[in-house]
């Protein structure tokens, strides 16, 4: 079975983080992921840019409308991830529409810009 | 999590909001601030040992009052005049705190804050020396430091400012949405001093005063998380960023300027980089522009080229314009007229900037720019005279240093009496 692992922590704190302080904790982590990655088990690994980066497409009455900021609601709860190159923003936004169009469940799609990804992949 | 510096970084993280909490509370600056420093007091104790609570900013703003209240009876036993009329809004303090943070309280608290420090009494430098003290918590050593002032002649422009903005009226109701986005333009014209304080440095001061530019950008992230979807905010945070990417190739070794062109552009910050861009990405699906968005937008431009030849000089060149025509002003015509050389060359830019001789003639960059497109035109003799200009108004030994290494380059080409190359342009 292939797991996602999603990453939540209070931002405001993680971006006041001294460079030397948030590369302590990217080490740490790094050595935690290698192990897996030797293994072959580790997939993408991503950190994602901060929030205030994020854009929201979300469907309101049948029509799909652009939100800045990230995913607030609680009513609604993730379901899966894509992860898309697209030349600007508002190529992802185009990209995240049609998936809301053509998905029934309508609810909301989050557009964070990724800043480091490792594309390691497991073998299967 | 008992190392003593992620304490620390969580009290300066919480500390914008737990000050413009307890500055709701008791309306008085110096009080909350007081009540801002007992609470980081007591959980210097406490964290190491029990770890840091799951909402940090509660727990101060929380322990933080009830010690100034605390102090408020102490002091009220040995006084006869007790000061309740201040604490009127007290008697609840044992509720739980985190019922009433909610989110809007918490936005209006900390742009009223933000917006205190803007007071139009108050010059610029005591603006941007009261914010770094109040909002950033920087020690007043830190600021004088960053100012390269000594330590008392801060101490005092600090207490001038706050005993100015002590007997100015400050709005504690809520601000409905033309005083909400007056006071957003005030607090980001704010925090783009700060930036530029630290960004105007050079040579041997910049790595005193960069830690202001980070203080910035950090500013203009916390003032975005709270207005998500303000474009010129979003626009001023990209400027920022992309800016402060290019930090580390701004000067050589000697402190000397290196200019865009010749900057290696290895050396530039990739994330602050990839975080502007997708935040001036952003602010254009708006279409709503304004003046921090397109500044923003040339920076991003050039952060695009991979090589200085890359250069989207056209497009820098409208952007410039669509400034001008948002707030004409000389210097921004000077920076499209540089623009204009590199997509046109230099005798239409010449030509552009001839009628600007009258206003800026006091301006460094003015004969800077002028030395170079002449230089380019081969006039090299009208050049030497602008760029000897240049050199007398100079603001740093690095913008002089510059100048000079045009002028040495046409005295050698004097004496070997070559042609003049393409020659570097400003």
């Amino acid at each position: 079975m292939l797991y996602a692992v999603l990453c939540y922590a209070q931002e405001d704190a993680v971006t006041a983080w001294s460079k030397e302080q948030d590369e302590a904790v990217m080490g740490k982590l790094a050595a935690v992921q290698q192990r897996y990655a030797a293994a072959g088990k580790l997939g993408p690994v991503a950190r994602l840019l901060p929030t205030t980066a994020a854009t929201t497409v979300r469907k309101l009455r049948g029509e799909s409308v652009i939100l800045d900021g990230p995913f607030a609601e609680t009513k609604e709860q993730l379901l899966g991830f894509y992860m898309v190159e697209c030349n600007d923003l508002e190529e992802a936004v185009a990209f995240a529409r049609e998936i809301s169009d053509v998905n029934p469940a309508g609810g909301s799609y989050e557009i964070r810009p990724v800043g480091v990804l490792n594309p390691v992949a497991p073998t299967i | 999590m008992t190392d003593i510096s992620w304490i620390d970084s969580l009290l300066t993280t919480a500390r914008p909001q737990a000050v413009a909490a307890l500055l709701r509370y008791f309306r008085d600056l110096d009080m909350a601030e007081e009540a801002f420093q007992d609470a980081c007091l007591r959980a210097l104790k406490n964290w190491p040992q029990n770890g840091p609570p799951r909402d940090p900013t509660a727990w101060l703003i929380f322990v933080g009052r009830n010690a100034a209240i605390d102090a408020v009876r102490k002091r009220s036993k040995q006084q006869p005049l007790p000061d309740e009329e201040h604490l009127s809004d007290l008697d609840d303090a044992e509720t739980a705190i985190a019922e009433r943070l909610d989110g809007s309280d918490y936005r209006d608290d900390i742009l009223r804050l933000l917006f205190i420090c803007c007071h139009p009494d108050l010059p610029a430098t005591q603006q941007i020396a009261l914010a770094l003290r109040i909002i950033s918590g920087l020690s007043v050593k830190q600021i004088a430091r960053a100012f390269l002032v000594g330590e008392s002649a801060m101490e005092q422009r600090i207490t001038r400012a706050k005993a100015k903005i002590a007997n100015a009226s400050v709005p504690f109701e809520a601000p409905g949405p033309v005083e909400r986005a007056e006071r957003l333009g005030a607090v980001a014209a704010m925090i783009y001093l700060v930036f530029n304080e630290g960004y105007s440095a050079s040579g041997g001061d910049a790595p005193m005063r960069a830690p202001l530019c980070d203080e910035a950008i950090r500013l203009a992230r916390l003032l975005l998380r709270l207005y998500p979807a303000e474009p010129e905010i979003m626009g001023l945070t990209a400027l920022l960023l992309l800016q402060h990417a290019r930090t580390r190739a701004r000067f050589d070794a000697h402190g000397a300027v290196i200019l865009l062109e010749d900057q290696d552009r290895t050396a530039w910050n990739g994330k602050l980089i990839a975080e502007g861009l997708a935040l001036i990405d952003k602010a254009m699906l708006h279409r709503s522009p304004g003046a921090y968005q397109v500044q923003a937008a040339i920076a991003a431009l050039h952060a695009r080229a991979k090589r200085p030849e890359d250069t989207d000089w056209k497009q820098i060149e409208l952007l410039y314009s669509a400034l001008e025509a948002m707030q004409p002003s000389p210097v921004i015509t000077l920076n499209r007229a540089v623009a204009v050389s590199k997509a046109d060359g230099p005798e239409a830019a010449l030509a552009m900037i001839e009628p600007l001789a009258g206003k800026l003639s006091n301006y460094f960059h003015y004969y800077g720019v002028r030395g170079s497109l002449l230089l380019q035109l081969g006039r090299n003799d009208e050049a030497r005279d602008a760029f000897c200009k240049a050199i007398s108004l100079a603001n740093s030994p690095a913008e002089a240093a510059h100048i000079r290494m045009h002028l040495d380059r046409l005295s050698k080409e004097k004496t070997t009496d070559s042609a003049p190359g393409p020659g570097p342009s400003f």
